[in-house]
């Protein structure tokens, strides 16, 4: 044991409340880094895609046709209006129910689409449901006069979409993209519900076999969290200011 | 009706009978008037007297009920228009400048020319720098629209219009929104636009300027041309009682 261990060994021996077990046993310590790595490729995979979906949404949203517009409204009245932890419940037991298998032994029946497939599914569609309205309000916030400029000059609908309107409603939007994102890697720790071996659940495993390590899971937790966010929050801010115009919108 | 029958002894914009409404509102109510090639005419009126939604009909930004408007022959008011075919003849200066806010002055000329028409991007800036040194703007290139003043933004918007080379250019009150001592700089440039022969057609409270360059001055009010004329009798021999007190509140 080097120094470091040795010193929350001697901390859980004194305080048995404060077993920060993770810190001195190497299994611990495997389990906690493993729930971290999931945890940050579960957060990068539904931002990515969640704005995908968002950017997608938002473009179905001007389209011609009303019954691609209502089933936009649709997805986002049924991902924005329920909670989060059911939307994954029901897509990993009620949906995954319905998905095909394959049997790489000839005996077991996997699912083509695992827990994890299905927590990248259900929290992408929720966190893309809120994007579609932030870049919706992004489009919105674009003067109908900006845009007449842009056809006047002989611009196309699309043309007019992708060099001018879409260019500043993004700008527009990232405040609020901002505030979403952050709240998506929070959300990711609710996968928990379908045994994804994120850091929530990788924690609670490990206090569920160790009672004192309780505490200090929870302690570690909350600055996992504090970190994760807030590399977030300084790649999102300093995506804003690269982004901000000169004397513009001040 | 098409553009291969129209020669340029013909009036390169004709009006006829445009009627023109929003919702019950009817805003123009039969205009009939023809610009000729290299030929300026103003349009003065009060406000409210349908003059702005007038010259948006022309390059189709609105509608219209009925009546023809032709633009080099070709019937602006007909469903199947090419819509691009006719802003690349028709150049538009607003009001509010409506500069692109994220690109800079260059690249707000430059962006049309190289999107719309697929021009080489040499040639196009060559060409935008040069547009920006006619409307003095010469070192102002990099600079975005939120850094400029509304006198300098819209001559960018002129330059703007200029760089897809159109036969004619509609403005819209462009000074209206500006300072007193920006309102020179902006009038010089469409001065020096008139003087090389460029057809325009002006829509502006400045009764001094348009005095000293238009060829044709039509007043409008509610909906209708009320009196039009060169500007040498148009400003000294007004006959109808509703110019005569339009040009007494204004002169």
């Amino acid at each position: 044991m080097n120094a470091f261990q040795q010193f929350f060994f001697d901390l859980s021996a004194d305080h048995p409340r404060w077993n920060f077990i993770f810190f001195y046993d190497p299994v611990q310590t495997d389990r906690v880094l493993t729930g971290l790595w999931v945890t940050v490729k579960l957060s990068v995979t539904c931002v990515i895609l969640s704005v995908v979906i968002g950017l997608i949404g938002a473009w179905l949203q001007g389209a011609r046709s009303r019954l691609v517009r209502s089933l936009v409204q649709g997805y986002i009245q049924f991902f924005r209006n329920t909670p989060p932890l059911i939307q994954l419940l029901f897509f990993y037991f009620a949906l995954g129910q319905f998905t095909p298998t394959y049997s790489p032994d000839g005996w077991l029946e996997i699912p083509i689409i695992s827990n994890v497939g299905w927590a990248i599914i259900s929290l992408s569609f929720f966190a893309g449901a809120f994007n579609v309205e932030i870049f919706r309000a992004g489009i919105e916030a674009i003067p109908e006069s900006t845009r007449e400029a842009a056809e006047s000059l002989g611009m196309s609908r699309l043309q007019t979409f992708t060099n001018v309107v879409f260019p500043l409603a993004f700008r527009v939007s990232l405040p609020a993209l901002n505030n979403n994102l952050v709240n998506l890697v929070k959300t990711t720790t609710q996968a928990l519900a379908i045994a994804v071996p994120e850091l929530l659940y990788q924690m609670v495993s490990i206090y569920n076999d160790y009672s004192t390590a309780q505490y200090a899971c929870m302690v570690v937790l909350f600055l996992v969290y504090i970190v994760l966010v807030g590399i977030l929050v300084m790649a999102m801010n300093s995506w804003e200011r690269a982004a901000r115009i000169p004397g513009y919108g001040q | 009706m098409s553009t291969d029958n129209w020669t340029p002894d013909q009036p390169l914009v004709s009006l006829r009978e445009v009627h023109k409404s929003f919702g019950d509102l009817e805003v123009l109510k039969g205009i009939s008037l023809d610009v000729m090639k290299g030929e300026v005419i103003c349009i003065i009126g009060p406000s409210g007297s349908g003059k702005s939604t007038l010259i948006r009909c022309i390059n189709a930004l609105n509608p219209i009920n009925s009546g023809s408007i032709l633009v080099e022959g070709q019937e602006v008011h007909d469903p199947a228009l090419n819509k691009l075919e006719l802003r690349k003849k028709v150049g538009m200066v607003f009001q509010q400048y409506n500069l692109f806010p994220h690109k800079t002055a260059l690249q707000n000329v430059m962006m049309a020319p190289l999107k719309v028409l697929k021009q080489p991007r040499e040639e196009v800036e060559k060409r935008s720098l040069e547009l920006m040194a006619r409307v003095n703007l010469q070192g102002k290139e990099d600079s975005y629209p939120g850094e400029l003043s509304g006198g300098q933004q819209q001559r960018v918007a002129i330059a703007r219009s200029l760089a897809m080379n159109p036969d004619v250019m509609l403005f819209d009150e462009v000074t209206a929104a500006l300072d007193p001592e920006t309102v020179k700089e902006v009038l010089t440039v469409i001065r020096d636009l008139a003087q090389s022969g460029m057809t325009c057609i002006l829509v502006t409270h400045e009764m001094g300027f348009a005095r000293e360059v238009a060829d044709h001055i039509y007043f409008t009010d509610r909906g209708v041309i009320v009196e039009h004329g060169p500007p040498a009798t148009f400003f000294t021999e007004a006959r109808d009682p509703r110019t005569q007190e339009f040009l007494s509140q204004i002169l």
